[in-house]
């Protein structure tokens, strides 16, 4: 069982997808998030990791990860490094607005039964290592399998960083999947006030959502002090900020609109690290 | 620094109505490592709306590109009112930071009669980030505060 639940974890960091499959979560730490002046940079953490935001664990790859200019074309990633327990890279915030960070996947993940043996199909990311056999797909699927559970899972983990003023370009939506629409800028969030975020699944208004904002610097605390939301009928999520500090959302979403064959459940997150200031 | 208070308060009394003068103290800091703060004046109407800038006080002396507005961001709450939108140096506006003292800054003729929120904000390197808001009527403009840290005494009077 040791070994089993081990072996579960370390195929949830791999995958990227760890909030759903454990207490992993993962994150991207940016060392702010409102910046001043034409020369501005600024210094991402990714990881994955159970303590917000205490890189013990694994690192965030960064393969996936992608830049966003004010214009919502793409920029690049500087100085990226992957060590053991995180990633960590810049960004130069060379034009005025609002820029986003990161990172949206998607794949297969369940298992089979054939001849009495159970097979996982997808579901382990990251860069194939020597030796490591190749991935099952829905197609490796014999006719005589039974048991057939398949999900498609999706993930989107994003940040956004502002030069100067905020815009709001790299906002825009795609229609597909769970996604972030924020009323209120995530870049314009004080302590004290009340923040509206719309989320929108395949680009209609997620009604009664399953949101949870965690502050961060829970190794110096006690409790986790997460709080525990749900949007309205709108789709759209308030949140009184107590403290200011960074705070991690995640929200998360199953439904049983699939595309994928033989797939029959759908698991979506999102995830945003988000700041707040003093007012 | 009682007895300066005193002596602005009688000038409230004694001014004329028409102009208005903000005196704000920038205190001596007992640190081994001191640098001069940023700080930010500014004016809200106090129903909300538009912030308008009185006077900023920031890093001047260093050149290029980056002019010392990286910190600017710094004053966050006036970043986030208006500082954000505004071009820096700003003509009459912007100015190089201040050694402890107290300064004087002239409240613009041309404010509309009217309820406002006259803030002073200052953040320094290596040290806190205060912020002191003060209600506000023009004209007769008359108030005072003080901060507890990064500010001394802040007072409006109407001369």
């Amino acid at each position: 069982m040791k070994r089993f639940t081990a072996h579960l974890l370390a195929a949830a960091a791999l995958v990227s997808v760890p909030a759903m499959l454990s207490a992993h979560r993962m994150w991207m730490l940016p060392s702010g998030t409102v910046f001043s002046g034409p020369d501005a940079w600024v210094t991402i953490d990714a990881a994955v990791s159970n303590d917000l935001f205490f890189a013990d664990h694994q690192p965030l790859r960064l393969d996936g990860v992608k830049v966003w200019q004010p214009d919502g074309s793409e920029g690049k990633l500087q100085n990226a490094s992957t060590g053991r327990y995180r990633s960590v890279f810049d960004i130069e915030l060379d034009k005025p607005g609002t820029w986003k960070v990161g990172t949206a996947m998607s794949n297969v993940m369940g298992s089979f039964t054939v001849d009495g043996v159970e097979k996982r199909v997808g579901g382990r990311g990251g860069p194939p290592r020597p030796g490591m056999p190749a991935l099952l797909t829905i197609a490796d699927i014999p006719a005589n399998a039974t048991n057939v559970k398949i999900a498609e899972v999706s993930m989107r983990n994003e940040v956004f960083l502002t030069s100067g003023e905020p815009t709001t370009k790299v906002f825009a939506t795609t229609g597909k999947g769970l996604e972030f629409a924020p009323v209120t800028h995530p870049d314009e969030l004080v302590a004290g006030e009340t923040a509206k975020f719309r989320f929108l699944i395949d680009g209609k208004p997620a009604a009664g959502l399953k949101v949870t904002v965690i502050p961060g610097g829970k190794r110096y605390r006690n409790a986790e002090g997460a709080m525990d939301l749900t949007t309205g009928a709108d789709g759209i999520l308030s949140v009184k900020w107590p403290t200011a500090g960074m705070y991690w959302l995640n929200a998360t979403a199953t439904d049983a609109r699939t595309t994928t064959p033989r797939a029959t459940e759908r698991r979506m997150s999102y995830i945003t690290t988000l700041e707040v200031l003093t007012p | 620094m009682r007895a300066s208070n005193l002596v602005l308060l009688s000038g409230v009394l004694a001014g004329p109505a028409m102009a208005g003068t903000i005196t704000v103290t920038i205190p001596a800091q007992k640190v081994a490592e001191y640098h001069r703060p940023y700080v930010a004046i500014w004016l809200e109407p106090a129903g909300g709306g538009t912030a308008r800038t009185i006077a900023l006080w920031y890093e001047t002396k260093k050149t290029g590109k980056e002019a010392g507005t990286k910190y600017l961001a710094d004053l966050r709450a006036w970043w986030r009112k208006g500082g954000r939108s505004m071009t820096v140096p700003a003509d009459g506006i912007s100015g190089a930071t201040r050694a402890p003292g107290q300064y004087s800054v002239k409240l613009p003729d041309n404010i509309k009669p009217g309820q406002y929120v006259l803030n002073v904000e200052a953040a320094r390197e290596t040290g806190g980030r205060e912020l002191i808001t003060l209600p506000l009527t023009v004209p007769n403009p008359a108030a005072r505060g003080s901060g507890k840290a990064e500010l001394g005494a802040v007072t409006v009077s109407a001369r």
